[in-house]
């Protein structure tokens, strides 16, 4: 038996609402980045979904570079979250208003 | 095809400007390089004045090239007896400028040459351009450098001058560019002047495009109520920016008038010329009295200078010969004048660091020479006969009592008003008892500042017993716009024709 | 002589001055002390041209040339050019030759100051611009070296520039001048205006073409007031007049001239510059006399001036501003003439006051040179046996001033007098006034002489020692003056067939004014009769109150306190103009104009679009919170917004 598409395309869309949620709610960047990470892979999700759905490779390829790229966002990001608190002694975004007008 | 010397004239400044900008002379050689070029321009100029026909009404040393020929956009240059003389006065003034800049601008030396080098050119093309959108480039690039000049090597209060100078002047020329577009669009797509003139617009295209050139213009000159950023710039900038806005800079919104306005807009011009007239005369005397109580002497001669051009556009707006030819003579006589006079206060500042009246007193005795010239500017500002700046102002007066008996009595009493501010600071600052004791040992002026100041004095000297040369170059132009606004019948336009709904 | 060469001589008598004020004016560093050696030879030469003028003129040859078209737009043609007539060459004559003996005078006067070489220069510009305006051949080349003498007034007015009330003056006389002058100026405006010309001839005989046209001054405010075109026109140069030669009430400048060096004094403030406006009147009298109200007035200001003039010089202290109001009073006079039509006596007054009044300044001049700069007469006395050239010669000018029989000053003024008397119901009041003057004239002159030079001295014990008579280079100017003091009348004797001759001489120019019928030679004998005993009433007086009863001024003055302080005070003008014109007009300019109208109301409107958009961005930058998860959620509620408003629609 195979699980429905419309279950896993539920599943994605709780997920990217998790990590939507995370995003704008939460001021640890650590937990920001960790939201960004469920966003990407709620549309890991939904490409392997229906690459699977419609018998089509193209979906899993385009999921293998999301990955990658992921990896490389979050290795950039915690080494700005790092240098930010070597600076700062903080990761809280509320203390950290460079830009604000 | 010709020489094109007007192009030269125009871009030699602009090409020295980069040259300094990229080559890092030193000081010393900024100086000399800046002046070299400026004085190449003066003889170039000097040289296309010889060369001018008199007797020819049209444009000469004309230059077209395709530009954006999809646009209408053309590079056209020339002169006519209207823009010429504007031309050889720029270079003039500018040599002038580097010479009293020698020892004054200290700081950021090479930047401020290539600042003065860019107004220069700008304000040559302004003279020279034949296309619309040339000028407004021309016109607006002069923008930049002379805001730069105000805000960097100006007085205490600079910034404020500076953004004043700019936020009032570009108000007014977005309005331009406005009108600009609508004269395309109306004009038989094209930007070209000469073609523009030949163009009969229709009367609410005259109507709002003259309102729109009008205030760019007005406040330029500048025009009473939109005057107040003159005293403010021509204060704070450096003694060469006030030089070049009272010589040369608010010169251009009376000569917009003159191109543009008056042969473009015919029924416009007559349908706003009595409120011209009496906004002109409230420049007169209500810049007169404001300057009988000022105690700076730069804000003095900047508030004489609303009175002054005042009088310009009375006579342009006269819309007789005698107004006009008038006009032109009274913008280059005030150029000469006014530029010496601002020289002048910049050579005292130099050596005792005050603008006020009060800080001087009795210096005729210690600067005698200095004293001589300031005589002499003063008095030929007030008017007197014999002096350059009564040729202009009697045929203002002229044309104004032609036009409107009342208009010229009215004028007339800037007159006496001028005398009596001008001497009276004279007295306070030459004359009485010196009451400051380090006065006593200020250097009089030396030979450098002496070679500044006589060009001027010479000017001064000959257009006031033999104007005519000068008179004779405008006669054929401008005889040729009077003829044109003759031959048009120009009407007033009423309110419901404007009306473009 | 060719025309050209004659012409050329003609015009080397203002060059020759001209040529002077370059050379001292351009190299007086380097000519300083000896700047009398390029003036004084260059007027002089030009003195004895215009004697060779005047031999021509005599003998019937006038000329008239346009050297070079000054200004040139469309209708309007002026040229420069020279016009010698009768009128002319008597003006060359006395403005070259007080000038010339000025000129000398000079070299002792000025002595050691140090700015020998500007005096010298400028003194020439002004006899270079006095006689160009008298050689002039249209209204406008006029004007331009009547503001041209004007303006060597004011730098002679202000030599001494370091000292206040010196600069004070030179201003005040500048813009008093201006005030005339914005009447001259717009009076050639309406002549060409109206006839198209503001050459001499061509607008005498526009104006008499245009007799009956009228102004409507009121027209632009909707009113009525018709006013004759010739009258206005002769009324606004009449107000030019008024300014250059101090008539009421803009006389204020004269008596404050006298801050300048006494050489000017005598030379621009008495001989020459201040007859301009005689001059002028005179020269423009075809255009006055078509207008009988603009003559009555001319004449009714003259004679007003005329005694208005006489009761200030009567308490005045300072010996040269006695002589300043005395000018003031005298060329009353010679508008009063004018007024009545009699201007060749008018021209004639001009010569003979033109000489005595001269001599009375430089006479002056010598007693303030020999006090070391002492000019209160209170503080004077009993001179008379120190500096007996400077007596003598100052004695003879105040009898030709008072009008002594056979003395210059007698024949002029007398027959001005009895001109007057037969100039209608007006002339006739006027004569009257004229006559009163006379007596004050008579009495102040006489009081001068006597509170300098007679009686007990009043010098400082100091000052008393070093009284000396002034140099030869001073004093034979004095009895050069002095001998046309008294024969420079000679030429214009009245009642005598072929007496007079100066009358005769200047008739070509006023041919066309109406003849007075020949009166009662024994009418007119009574009047001079007449006129004999005031003046000698005068002196008498005089002789009374300074001489025979010292005490006699201050009783008189205790007796009329408000009116002595009244004359004291010059009937309180420059206070009037003071209070009046000048302040409020700095007032409004200052409190209103500037710092309400430009600062309060347009500055205030252009910084107020400045501060409104800042403010503005004030408020909105609030939106910037520099949190990027606010802009996200931004990005969402648009989002959300967006789905909404698609399902609204699906």
């Amino acid at each position: 038996m195979t699980i429905p598409l419309s279950w896993v395309l539920a599943l994605s869309a709780v997920v990217f609402g998790i990590g939507v949620i995370g995003l704008l709610t939460r001021r640890n960047i650590l937990i920001l980045l960790m939201s960004l990470e469920l966003i990407l892979n709620a549309a890991n999700i939904n490409l392997v979904a229906f690459s699977n759905h419609l018998h089509s490779m193209r979906g899993n390829v385009i999921v293998v570079f999301t990955i990658a790229v992921a990896a490389a966002e979050a290795a950039v990001g915690l080494a700005i979250l790092l240098a930010l608190f070597r600076n700062r002694r903080t990761v809280n975004l509320d203390e950290v208003r460079e830009m604000k007008g | 095809m010709k020489f094109p010397i007007l192009s030269l004239t125009t871009y030699i400044p602009l090409i020295g400007a980069l040259y300094l900008l990229f080559m890092k002379e030193h000081e010393g050689m900024v100086r000399r390089l800046s002046l070299a070029v400026s004085l190449a321009a003066l003889a170039l100029s000097v040289l296309m004045l010889g060369h001018f026909d008199p007797k020819s009404a049209g444009f000469q040393f004309v230059e077209n090239l395709e530009w954006a020929p999809s646009l209408g956009i053309s590079y056209k240059m020339g002169v006519d007896g209207i823009s010429v003389l504007f031309i050889v006065l720029t270079t003039v003034l500018t040599v002038l400028c580097v010479l009293v800049s020698w020892t004054q601008v200290k700081k950021y030396v090479r930047e401020f040459h290539v600042a003065l080098l860019v107004i220069e050119s700008a304000m040559l093309g302004v003279f020279s351009a034949l296309d619309l959108v040339l000028f407004y480039v021309f016109w607006e690039v002069m923008l930049i450098p002379m805001f730069l000049m105000i805000g960097i090597w100006g007085g205490p209060n600079r910034v404020y001058a500076a953004v004043k100078f700019f936020l009032y002047t570009l108000a007014g020329s977005v309005l331009m560019l406005i009108g600009i577009i609508v004269l395309y669009v109306h004009g038989g797509k094209t930007f070209d002047v000469a073609a523009l003139l030949q163009v009969k617009f229709a009367a609410p295209v005259q109507f709002w495009v003259f309102l729109a050139f009008f205030v760019a213009f007005a406040v330029k000159v500048p025009m009473w109520p939109v005057h107040t950023w003159l005293p403010d710039a021509h204060t704070e900038a450096p003694t060469a920016g006030s030089v070049i806005l009272a010589g040369i800079l608010i010169k251009m919104g009376a000569y917009g008038f003159l191109r543009f306005s008056l042969p473009m807009f015919p029924d416009a011009t007559v349908t706003f010329a009595p409120y011209i007239l009496a906004l002109s005369l409230v420049a007169i005397i209500y810049g007169a009295l404001v300057t009988l109580v000022q105690t700076d002497l730069k804000k003095l001669i900047a508030y004489s200078s609303v009175s002054h051009m005042g009088f310009v556009t009375l006579g342009i707006f006269a819309l007789n010969r005698q107004g006009i030819e008038g006009g032109i003579m009274q913008m280059v006589n005030h150029g000469i004048i006014t530029g010496a006079l601002f020289l002048l206060i910049g050579i005292i500042y130099e050596r005792t660091h005050s603008r006020e009246i009060s800080a001087y007193g009795g210096i005729a005795r210690s600067v005698p020479r200095y004293a001589s010239f300031f005589v002499l500017f003063v008095l030929a500002s007030l008017g007197l006969p014999g002096l350059n700046g009564f040729v202009g102002e009697f045929l203002v007066l002229l044309g104004a009592f032609q036009r409107d008996r009342i208009v010229g009595v009215l004028a007339m009493t800037g007159i006496i008003l001028a005398a009596v501010y001008l001497l009276w600071m004279t007295q306070r600052v030459l004359f009485q008892e010196m009451t400051h004791p380090e006065n006593e040992k200020l250097a009089d002026i030396d030979t450098r500042e002496f070679i500044t100041l006589l060009p001027l004095a010479v000017l001064v000297v000959f257009l006031g017993v033999y104007p005519n040369p000068a008179l004779s170059v405008m006669h054929a132009s401008v005889d040729q716009m009077m003829a044109k606004m003759e031959a048009h019948k120009a009407a007033a336009i009423t309110w419901a024709q404007a009306w473009p709904f | 002589m060719t025309r050209s060469v004659v012409l050329f001589r003609d015009l080397l008598i203002p060059i020759l001055p001209l040529a002077a004020f370059l050379v001292n004016g351009l190299f007086g560093r380097w000519t300083r002390e000896k700047a009398h050696w390029v003036s004084v030879p260059a007027v002089v030469l030009s003195f004895l041209l215009s004697l060779f003028v005047l031999k021509d003129v005599l003998s019937g040859v006038n000329t008239y040339a346009s050297l070079y078209r000054w200004i040139t737009v469309g209708a309007f043609d002026v040229s420069v050019g020279v016009m010698i007539d009768p009128l002319t060459a008597v003006m060359l004559i006395v403005v070259t030759s007080v000038s010339s003996l000025v000129h000398i005078y000079s070299i002792g006067y000025m002595h050691g100051d140090k700015g020998y070489a500007r005096f010298f220069a400028y003194l020439s510009l002004f006899t270079f611009s006095m006689l160009m305006l008298v050689l002039s051949n249209n209204l406008l080349e006029l004007f331009v070296f009547w503001e041209a003498v004007g303006l060597c007034s004011y730098l002679l007015i202000g030599h001494w520039y370091d000292r206040r009330s010196a600069a004070d003056a030179a201003t005040k006389a500048f813009v008093v001048n201006r005030v005339g002058d914005f009447g001259f100026g717009l009076g050639l405006l309406l002549i060409f205006v109206t006839l198209g010309t503001l050459d001499y001839q061509a607008v005498f005989l526009g104006a008499k073409a245009a007799t009956n046209q009228t102004v409507d001054l009121l027209a632009p405010f909707g009113g009525k007031l018709d006013v004759g075109l010739v009258t206005l026109i002769a009324l606004l140069l009449f107000a030019g007049a008024m300014g250059k030669s101090a008539q009421l009430p803009l006389h204020v400048w004269l008596p404050d001239a006298m801050e300048g060096p006494t050489p000017v004094s005598a030379l621009i403030h008495a001989a020459t510059m201040v007859t301009a406006g005689v001059y002028m009147v005179a020269r423009m009298h075809p255009v006055f006399e078509l207008s009988p109200s603009a003559m009555a007035t001319v004449a009714v200001v003259g004679g007003g001036t005329a005694i208005f003039a006489a009761t200030i010089g009567l308490v005045q202290n300072d010996i040269k501003r006695v002589v300043a109001y005395s000018t003031v009073s005298q060329l009353g006079y010679m508008f009063l003439a004018c007024g009545i039509g009699a201007y060749g006596i008018a021209i004639f007054h001009l010569m003979t006051h033109a000489f005595f009044k001269g001599l009375l300044f430089l006479g002056a001049g010598s007693v303030i040179h020999a006090l070391s700069g002492e000019q209160d007469i209170r503080k004077m006395g009993g001179l008379r046996n120190k500096i007996p050239a400077t007596y003598l010669t100052f004695l003879i000018g105040s009898l030709s001033l008072a009008g002594v029989p056979l003395f210059a000053g007698f024949f002029s003024k007398d027959e001005i007098l009895t001109r007057a008397f037969f100039a209608g119901d007006l002339g006739r009041v006027l004569w009257g006034v004229a006559l009163l003057g006379a007596l004050l004239t008579a009495f102040y002159a006489f009081r001068l002489v006597y509170l300098v030079f007679h009686g007990e001295t009043r010098l400082l014990p100091d000052a008393a020692h070093h009284v000396h008579e002034s140099p030869p280079v001073m004093t034979v100017p004095l009895w050069i003056l002095a001998v046309l003091a008294v024969f420079s009348g000679w030429v214009g004797i009245p009642l005598i067939a072929g007496g007079d001759k100066i009358g005769h001489f200047l008739e070509p120019v006023f041919k066309g004014v109406a003849h007075v019928a020949h009166a009662d030679i024994r009418l007119e004998f009574w009047l001079i009769a007449v006129s004999v005993i005031v003046a000698l009433l005068g002196i008498a007086v005089a002789d009374m109150f300074y001489r025979t009863r010292p005490a006699m001024p201050d009783k008189v003055a205790s007796a009329w306190p408000r009116f002595y302080s009244l004359l004291l005070n010059k009937w309180w003008f420059d206070e009037i103009f003071d209070w009046a014109i000048v302040r409020p007009t700095r007032r409004i300019s200052e409190a209103f104009l500037w710092k309400v109208a430009d600062v309060r109301i347009i500055d205030a409107f252009v910084n107020g679009v400045g501060s409104v958009t800042q403010q503005a961005a004030a408020s909105w930058r609030r939106i910037q919170t520099g949190l990027t998860q606010d802009y996200a959620m931004t990005v969402v509620l648009g989002l959300l917004a967006i789905v909404a408003v698609w399902l609204a629609a699906w």
